[in-house]
């Protein structure tokens, strides 16, 4: 059910933006209007998230400790697993920002009658994770080319680099593929695996389905109906210095993308997409397991009623003294 | 105590495919042997809990407050703004499921809102419905729903079914702990009233008696006299351990689980032997005479008030510092919260070993020192006589519990210990040991007998790998360094790998330590023969 609303969501935004552009000529509203206003609801709804968050105070330092602890120097410690140092735990979290590192660990369950359960070898989401980040990234930075002139050194470099395969004309892109390629594989991992199945929501299959329209009608815009580059980056360097111009003729196929992409900025900020600013945050990773060593201090730490020693010899003191135990008051 | 079926009947009917209908709409159904009792209002009472009443989990009506869902909505605003960690982990799982099969519980139990991404939707979903906009709007699309009785009923089910191991945190790619959620899922049912006997009265008892068994001063200096009078049966030494006594350089704490049932005494004699062997200058609280705290499983503020016993204590009695003995959720308290909570600890010294002259490095602020850390200090330095041979007849293996594994990182030491006072040490394997262990099953205040068939399913990961190198490696014994574990795991090993004992670390160093004037041991310290002695007469013993 899941699937069907979310396929049919984005079938309809793709519906809206093909009707608006080719049958009632709203050119701007797709072109400038909406762009502009997912990108505000994009910026302002990602710092107001972002400041919720950090917002909220971190009690206790309960960073999972993934390895050796800092113990004598004869003991190896694990810091990028277990880190005691600020320095460390920008280590780790490096790690975990870049290559996933927590996801690598992943194994797969199997359990057999006997009972027997072993645990197999399992870095396909970890693997398609990475391909899909990566080339959603590159894909991205790619981009930046419409917005910018003249076109900056890296953004060269990155279409040189990921185009190093010079087959066909216009030369096929890697990420294009890996990009579709992975996102078809979260895909199909959702619905081919029961539990997946079981989890998901509407919410996890709607950002497949709208990236999966996104790279398709960036492909097709790309490889087989050829929009008019030209016009194209004149309208995105519009958008990009405050001047909006929607040139006539660029095909219907780009509002539709750019629709998406839209899309796909208005919702980021208020959906799981979030989790890109969220990991930064976590506090069982971007804290130090130093908490013996340096006190963590609560900021609302309040003092709690107890059951003092005076009111437990009280209870206890003529037994504590037949029994030979020290005692405060006789 | 609910009947559990045989070891091979109770997971042939557990397969991990999920039912037909979408989790939102499967009911719970409380089976026993699934489910602890409910709470009494004696213990509710001591401790000031609220809705104090008589009610159990398989009546209809759980007799909630009128205002019920106020309450909720209300718990849960306040720690969404108290707890980054919990409004985070609201907010941003991808339900990628890397953390689904990481769970004992739905290892062995294959019911999906086990896993524990669907455990913290139990809860995301009604925080979506009220606390953000898509759930607002969307409802049921965005995976929100309305709370009710039903929905309460749940998270009283499956939070009592989540060890707060903290497993699914390591593989999650955002750290998302659903024992976090846990603990405030636990918060927010306690606002209710909704809790169970075997936490709320360790909790009562605890709070007015210092310990969990609620053994009272005079009869807690009994029983730790009874052990010394063990020891010298077995060695001819004879130890005298000291109480309540101010100026002793050292306060030692220990779960009172050691002083209380088997196997943990015999854990509890090695201690004692340890500590007169270096002549250590140490004392017994019987105020604090609690390691363990399931305020942890209760609350924050339940676990601020009974771990506030450690350095009142301390400070009563003037020591410079706190030694503390083998426990799991125990140290997890004082590795992540008790500096923060009951500190500064600014009466106390910077721990530095009397033996060793080791300062203490990793427990500068806390002030409080592992006695596995302290004696793993003492083995490098050679202070120590140990004979490793009288273990020989066992061959050990080690359960890294979750707490020191994965809120402490506590792993080399404890194996440093074991490969110095047994020859045959045998380790499970690797996606089963040190971050990755698995549960006992029984943590987190679900020890208890008429849960008895959850614990085994949730143990069974555990009992598994143990199983791997009972048949490899021969291994008897499941060495451990935590008093629930020295409590749970024997029934789980009748029941899955019978022919493996459990034992704490410090019972195989007191049977290899090599004590002053000691006659010839021919047991060890549960009398079992050692190795060579079988034959020898110990009638006389
Ligand atoms: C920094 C650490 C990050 C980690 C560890 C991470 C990991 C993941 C994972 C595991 C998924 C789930 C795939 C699935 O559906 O099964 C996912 C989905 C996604 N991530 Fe990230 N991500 C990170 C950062 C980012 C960033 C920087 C972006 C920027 C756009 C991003 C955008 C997305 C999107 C659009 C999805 C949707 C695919 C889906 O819904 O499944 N993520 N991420
Ligand atoms: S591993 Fe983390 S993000 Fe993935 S489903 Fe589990 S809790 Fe959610
Ligand atoms: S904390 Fe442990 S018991 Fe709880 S959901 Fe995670 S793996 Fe399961």
């Amino acid at each position: 059910m899941g699937i069907k609303f979310s396929l049919l969501a984005v079938l309809a935004l793709v519906l809206v933006a093909f009707l608006g552009v080719e049958a009632i000529g709203m050119n701007y509203l797709f072109g400038v209007l909406v762009p502009y206003l997912a990108f505000f609801l994009f910026l302002t709804g990602f710092i107001y998230r972002i400041l919720k968050w950090a917002r909220a105070p971190v009690p206790f330092r309960i960073p999972t400790t993934s390895g050796q602890q800092k113990s004598f120097s004869w003991v190896k410690q694990n810091k990028l697993d277990n880190p005691s140092t600020k320095l460390a735990t920008v280590g780790r979290m490096a790690l975990e920002v870049l290559l996933f590192r927590s996801l690598f660990k992943n194994t797969k369950m199997e359990f057999r009658q006997g009972p027997k359960i072993s645990y197999q070898w399992e870095k396909w989401l970890w693997l398609a994770g990475l391909a899909f980040h990566y080339s959603f990234f590159i894909i991205v930075v790619r981009h930046l080319r419409f917005f910018m002139e003249p076109v900056p050194g890296f953004v060269h470099l990155t279409e040189s680099l990921d185009g190093f395969l010079q087959l066909g004309l216009p030369g096929l892109y890697i990420t294009d593929l890996l990009f579709l390629a992975a996102v078809t594989y979260l895909f199909i991992r959702r619905v081919v695996i029961p539990q997946m199945r079981y989890i998901s929501l509407p919410a996890d299959y709607f950002p497949l389905f709208l990236l999966f329209g996104l790279g398709v009608t960036g492909v097709l815009m790309r490889y087989f109906t050829k929009v008019d580059i030209v016009k194209v980056k004149e309208l995105a360097m519009g958008l990009a210095t405050l001047h909006p111009t929607v040139p006539e003729g660029i095909g219907v196929l780009f509002f539709i993308h750019l629709f998406l992409v839209s899309t796909l900025m208005a919702y980021f900020p208020f959906s799981k997409l979030m989790h890109l600013g969220g990991v930064f945050l976590s506090p069982t990773r971007n804290l130090p397991n130093d908490s013996r060593i340096r006190r963590h201090i609560n900021p609302w730490n309040y003092p709690v009623k107890v059951h003092t020693y005076e009111e437990y010899e009280d209870d206890f003191r003529e037994k504590m003294i037949e029994a030979g135990l020290p005692v405060e008051k006789e | 105590m609910a009947s559990v079926p045989k070891a091979n009947e109770l997971i042939a009917g557990t397969d991990h495919k999920p039912p037909k209908t979408g989790w939102m709409d499967t009911p719970v159904e409380f089976r026993p042997g699934t489910w602890c009792y409910s709470g009494k209002s004696k213990n509710l009472e001591v401790v000031g809990l609220p809705n104090p009443r008589e009610w159990s989990p398989i009546d209809d009506d759980w007799k909630l407050p009128e205002n019920w869902k106020e309450i909720i909505f209300e718990g849960l605003r306040e720690r969404i703004h108290k707890y980054r960690s919990f409004q985070l982990f609201m907010d941003i799982c991808v339900r990628c499921g890397a953390c689904a099969d990481k769970c004992h519980f739905f290892i062995g139990s294959g019911d999906p809102k086990n896993m524990p991404v669907l455990r913290a939707e139990l809860l995301r979903s009604v925080y979506r419905k009220d606390f953000t906009l898509a759930g607002k709007i969307l409802g049921k699309m965005a995976g929100a729903r309305e709370l009710t009785e039903d929905v309460v009923k749940e998270w009283f089910f499956y939070f009592f079914q989540c060890t707060e191991c903290r497993r699914c945190s390591v593989f999650c790619p955002y750290g998302i702990d659903t024992a976090e959620i846990t603990i405030i899922g636990r918060e927010l049912l306690n606002l209710l009233g909704l809790n169970i006997d075997w936490i709320t009265a360790p909790v009562a008892n605890c709070y007015m008696t210092g310990n969990h068994l609620g053994i009272q001063p005079h009869a807690f200096k009994d029983m730790i006299e009874f052990f010394v009078e063990e020891i010298e049966e077995v060695t001819g030494v004879k130890i005298e351990p000291t109480f309540n006594r101010k100026g002793a350089e050292i306060l030692f704490i220990t779960p009172s689980g050691d002083v209380f049932a088997d196997p943990g005494t015999y854990t509890l004699m090695g201690y004692l032997m340890l500590f007169h062997e270096i002549g250590l200058d140490y004392t017994w609280s019987t105020y604090a005479s609690e390691g363990g705290n399931f305020g942890l499983f209760t609350s924050h503020e339940m676990m601020k008030r009974l771990n506030s016993k450690m350095y009142a204590e301390a400070k009563r009695l003037g020591v410079k510092w706190i030694l503390g003995g083998e426990c799991g959720h125990m140290w997890r308290v004082i590795n992540q919260y008790m500096d923060t909570m009951n500190g500064p600890a600014d009466f106390l010294e910077e721990p530095v070993s009397p033996i060793t002259g080791t300062k203490f490095e990793n427990a500068k602020s806390t002030k409080m020192v592992h006695l596995v850390e302290f004696t793993a200090d003492l083995i490098k330095h050679g202070k120590l006589k140990l004979d490793k041979s009288r273990n020989d007849h066992l061959k050990v293996t080690f359960h890294d519990s979750c707490n020191p594994a994965r809120a402490m990182g506590f792993f080399e030491e404890p194996r440093y210990v074991l490969n110095n006072v047994c020859n045959h040490f045998y380790d499970m394997p690797p996606n089963t040991i040190r971050e990755q262990t698995f549960c006992c099953g029984s943590g987190s205040g679900l020890n208890t007998d008429e849960y008895m068939e959850m614990r085994m399913r949730g143990g069974l990961p555990r009992a598994n790998a143990v199983k791997h190198v009972h048949e490899q490696h021969g291994v008897n014994m499941l060495s451990c360094i935590c008093a629930i574990d020295r409590a749970v795991l024997p029934p789980l090993m009748n029941y899955w790998v019978p022919g493996v004992d459990v034992t704490g670390v410090h019972e195989l160093v007191g049977n290899a330590l090599v004590m002053e004037g000691e006659h010839e041991r021919t047991t060890d310290l549960r009398g079992e023969p050692l190795e060579g002695m079988e034959d020898s007469d110990n009638e006389d013993l």
